[in-house]
């Protein structure tokens, strides 16, 4: 049959050409790989060309000098000694109040969710600063413990102070993560095992906590991983003999070209590789437990010791929680605090230092996260949007490179951005490009795209694409849907994401000091770093801690109420 | 490019002409030529992946055929763009945008038709007081229940005066009531618009009742097409007879043929029935009786024999189920509700002949 009176469409209005691939995602998808080629996989590739070639080609002798030198392995097992501390102490802080919180209702649960929430606001190695001012050798309580009851015990110093640190932080991550799958534990599966006749104790073990399990792992694996490859905890405590301080000291002091920091960094990279890729599996095992029926078990009331026992030790956590907080602000407004329990006088002078005399650290912090927040977010729209309904050829790989960064230690990551942008020189300027602030935004946004595109990636998921098929069918082109339908409906997911980068970036530490070059341009935890390093700058470095501390509340709060409830933030 | 008028824009008449989609291996619509009229009510009908939701989204646009060409008033559109095709469309699940208000998503494809503001306020007023929403429209969808949530999409499609109307088991989301009384609506609106519609459903009671003819799918293709009367009375084969109405199968034999009846041997009876086609005698049929057309009676009363295995009381009607010596069941329908009908009873089935139909059938 021939047709009649066909009216042939000009190109531009052909939807679905015959090629399988769309040129405008095509184009899209090609500038975002040069993006995220440039931001993270050069640097991770530098690093690995650092350690595993040399002028004879690949070679593991640099890796295997790394397994024959003490020092070197000395620091391996401090690290590992400080992730394994760190997760078991912060395991044992949290576990009771998770069961507390998941199992039972009672008046006052949100106020003590929340309260046990509040360390996560305080980045480790800020609240090592705080932690030093009331457990360190001259810290309030450990003197009362020296004056009242004659024990000399000083929790936070050394690797000691590092795992304190870090579990006091971390906790609260753990428990969030239990929390969350004890009360999402189908209740028909508990109240299956009941009718098959176990309860208690043995209900508990055989049923709840296998359930429970696989998420618990997940969380304590990340808690692992990142105390073991921290740096900033480490240098603000004065501890070298840990991998991310030896990796820093080889590559800044020894040489920029020095394959053993590179080795170091291998061996990092190799450790949170594997911890992020078991937590990853065991997360999409949880899956199978929790059924999305929505019905949830009714928390049981207090009743008995046993859950007394247990909110008592919460509270108890929950004030340890504080410590930290309580060290910072109060080493802040202090004139002085040496061997008294409380600072001797008060001033507001370190305020004065920080925002007047010396206000570069907290304005650089400012504009750094925020370029890198919305660079970050349009990234991150570009990848989900391409990975949900780009018509190019794997999708997938755009959508992995830009996770990849999630599981590179910072110090790893710091080193690359060091290692290939060091040679780059700006057109004109004549200068590397490490030399220009740019640089902080483009290793923000590098660190934190993984979390971006997966926050983004998920409010993308929960657009069906019969919204956008609608769309097209009222008479809207591909870019007024994209607009119009599908831009608005993942804003909030993509701009909570944004506030999350903004913060997680300006605490951003293990990876920022490697690239400073010029205190000016330096953001504020590095400032919290110099200022740290000497006795009198102390109440100066706890007051940018202060402000650091209040950046992060206020953008956690907002992500909240942008996003909804979303995956508590780690750094 | 779109003209803005007044009028009403003429309802187009499609054809399909040997449309072709492979999904990987399978096709999921194959060979499949339909032409539907101006203004009428054509209904796509069959079983879950029979391909008539792919058949409904190539002429939306949505899907490229890899075959076959759709033509509308004998323009080939097959590759024009879902957004150049003048259409309205419900979907399934509605697809209303949840960020926008009633009104928003109203007047969307008036929008993107760059009408004039005041005109939109018009038309979106016109359109939602049409689906009986007036004074919602400054509601989310969320707030609004399923029925209302249906209507919007409907009002949404409407509202552009397309020369086409699609509908996606647009009824499948609501209850039973609900959607017995939209059912209602949209076939007084259709008719008001003078719209022409296509209609996907796998609901044979809602098929029939909407629409001016039929097709029904099977495996991508078309096994039949006509109006609900001519498909109801003269199913093409057992799968159209089945699917439409529901028909008890009696294997049997041919014994003797006649100008446009033929007898058919079935267990210990004999039966007479209308046949088309071929049928000579010795060749294996399928004899196939609706359930309404048994008629029971208590004891042997001649026809068939059988013991009534369960009884479905429906309050206005009562079926049973009854089992033949060789353990074939036959559903009867239609029965009288206070027939004291009770399982294990025996009972004679008499076929009222004249409405059953013969196929053939592979030994």
């Amino acid at each position: 049959m021939e047709p009649r009176a066909v009216t042939a469409p000009s190109p531009a209005a052909l939807w679905r050409p015959r090629w399988r691939y769309e040129p405008a995602h095509l184009a899209l998808y090609a500038a975002l790989l040069v993006v995220v080629g440039v931001l993270v996989v050069l640097p991770i590739a530098s690093v690995l060309r650092g350690a595993l070639v040399d002028s004879g080609g690949f070679t593991l002798a640099h890796v295997a000098r790394f397994f024959y030198t003490p020092l070197y392995l000395e620091s391996l097992r401090n690290s590992l000694y400080a992730g394994l501390g760190a997760t078991l102490l912060a395991s044992l802080l949290a576990l009771p109040a998770a069961f507390l919180l998941g199992r039972y209702q009672f008046r006052g649960q949100a106020v003590l969710v929340t309260w046990l929430t509040v360390p996560l606001v305080i980045p480790p190695f800020v609240g090592a600063i705080g932690l030093n001012q009331a457990l360190g050798r001259a810290g309030a309580l450990t003197l009362f413990l020296e004056d009242r009851l004659g024990v000399q015990f000083v929790a936070a110093e050394g690797l000691r102070g590092v795992i304190l640190a870090h579990a006091l932080h971390y906790f609260p991550f753990i428990l969030l993560t239990v929390t969350n799958a004890l009360a999402n534990v189908d209740p028909s599966l508990e109240e299956a095992a009941k009718v098959a006749g176990a309860r208690g104790v043995r209900l508990l073990w055989r049923v709840t906590l296998p359930l429970v399990a696989p998420a618990y792992a997940a969380g304590a694996i990340l808690v692992f991983v990142r105390s073991t490859d921290d740096l900033g905890t480490p240098l603000i405590l004065n501890v070298k003999n840990m991998l991310g301080p030896q990796a820093y000291f080889r590559i800044t002091t020894i040489a920029r070209e020095d394959p053993d920091g590179y080795a170091i960094s291998i061996v990092m990279l190799a450790l949170a590789l594997v911890a992020v890729l078991l937590a990853t599996r065991l997360g999409q095992r949880r899956e199978v437990a929790t059924l999305q029926t929505g019905s949830r078990a009714a928390g049981r009331p207090l009743r008995g010791w046993g859950p007394r026992l247990l909110l008592a030790f919460s509270v108890l956590v929950g004030f340890l929680g504080l410590l930290p907080h309580l060290g910072v602000v109060l080493m802040s407004v202090s004139r002085v605090w040496s061997l008294t329990y409380l600072p001797t006088g008060y001033t507001l002078d370190h305020y004065a230092e920080i925002l007047f005399r010396a206000p570069q650290f907290v304005l650089n912090t400012l504009l750094y996260s925020a370029t890198a927040a919305v660079v970050a977010v349009a990234v991150a729209v570009g990848v989900a949007y391409l990975q949900h309904r780009g018509r190019v050829p794997a999708p997938g790989l755009l959508d992995f490179a830009a996770t990849a960064p999630i599981a590179v230690p910072g110090v790893v990551l710091g080193i690359g951005f060091l290692r290939v942008f060091d040679r780059w020189t700006v057109p004109w300027l004549g200068v590397p490009l490490t030399a220009l602030w740019l640089i902080f935004p483009m290793l923000y946004v590098a660190r934190r795209l993984p979390y971006a595109v997966r926050a983004t990636s998920a409010a993308m998921a929960q657009v069906h694409p019969t919204l956008e098929e609608a769309a097209a069918v009222c008479g809207a082109r591909r870019w007024r849907t994209f607009r119009r339908v599908v831009l608005p409906l993942v804003l909030g997911g993509a701009v909570a994401a944004g506030v999350l980068v903004f913060v997680t970036a300006a605490v951003e530490f293990s990876a920022t000091v490697l690239l400073i070059s010029r205190v000016e341009q330096s953001p504020l935890s590095y400032g919290i770093y110099l200022y740290a390093q000497s006795p009198r700058g102390r109440g100066a470095a706890a007051a940018l801690g202060t402000v650091a501390v209040v950046l992060v509340a206020v953008g956690t709060y907002l992500a909240n109420r942008i996003g909804g409830r979303r995956p508590a933030l780690t750094w | 490019m779109e003209t803005v008028s007044e009028e009403r824009v003429l309802a187009v008449e499609v054809e399909l002409d040997r449309l072709t989609k492979r999904f990987g291996a399978t096709a999921a619509v194959y060979g499949l030529s339909l032409s539907v009229g101006r203004g009428e009510f054509f209904t796509l009908l069959g079983p879950s992946g029979c391909g008539k939701t792919t058949t409904l989204r190539i002429v939306a646009g949505l899907v490229e055929p890899d075959d076959g060409r759709v033509l509308f008033d004998g323009k080939d559109v097959t590759r024009l763009p879902p957004w150049d095709r003048n259409l309205g469309m419900v979907f399934q699940n509605y697809a209303l945008w949840p960020h926008m208000t009633v009104f928003d998503n109203v007047a969307f494809g008036l929008v993107e038709r760059r009408v004039p503001r005041a005109e939109v306020q018009r038309r979106v007023a016109e359109a939602l007081d049409k689906v009986g929403l007036t004074g919602m429209e400054g509601r989310f969808p969320s707030q609004l229940s399923g029925g209302q949530q249906q209507r919007v999409a409907l009002a949404r499609a409407l509202v552009v005066r397309p020369g086409l109307l699609l509908l996606d088991e647009p009824f499948s989301n609501l209850d039973a009531k609900l959607r017995v009384q939209m059912r209602a609506e949209l076939a007084r609106l259709q008719r008001d618009l003078g719209i022409t519609t296509l209609y996907v459903t796998h609901d044979q009671e809602e098929a029939l009742v909407l629409s001016d003819r039929i097709a029904v799918l099977d495996s991508g293709r078309l096994v039949q097409a006509g109006t609900p009367r001519e498909l109801y009375e003269n199913p093409r084969d057992v799968f159209v007879a089945d699917f439409l109405g529901g028909a008890n199968l009696l294997p049997g034999v041919v014994v003797r043929r006649g100008s446009a009846e033929v007898e058919v041997q079935v267990g210990d009876a004999r039966v007479t029935a209308p046949v088309e086609g071929e049928a000579a005698p010795g060749q294996p049929v399928w004899l196939s009786v609706r359930p309404e057309h048994l008629e029971l009676s208590f004891g042997d009363a001649g026809g068939l024999r059988g013991t009534v295995v369960a009884t479905d009381y429906l309050g206005w009607t009562l079926q049973a189920e009854v089992a033949l010596p060789d353990g074939t069941r036959l559903q009867v329908r239609g029965l009288d509700p206070s027939t004291p009908l009770r399982p294990g009873q025996p009972v004679s089935l008499r076929i009222r002949s004249e409405r059953a139909r013969v196929f053939p059938r592979r030994s």
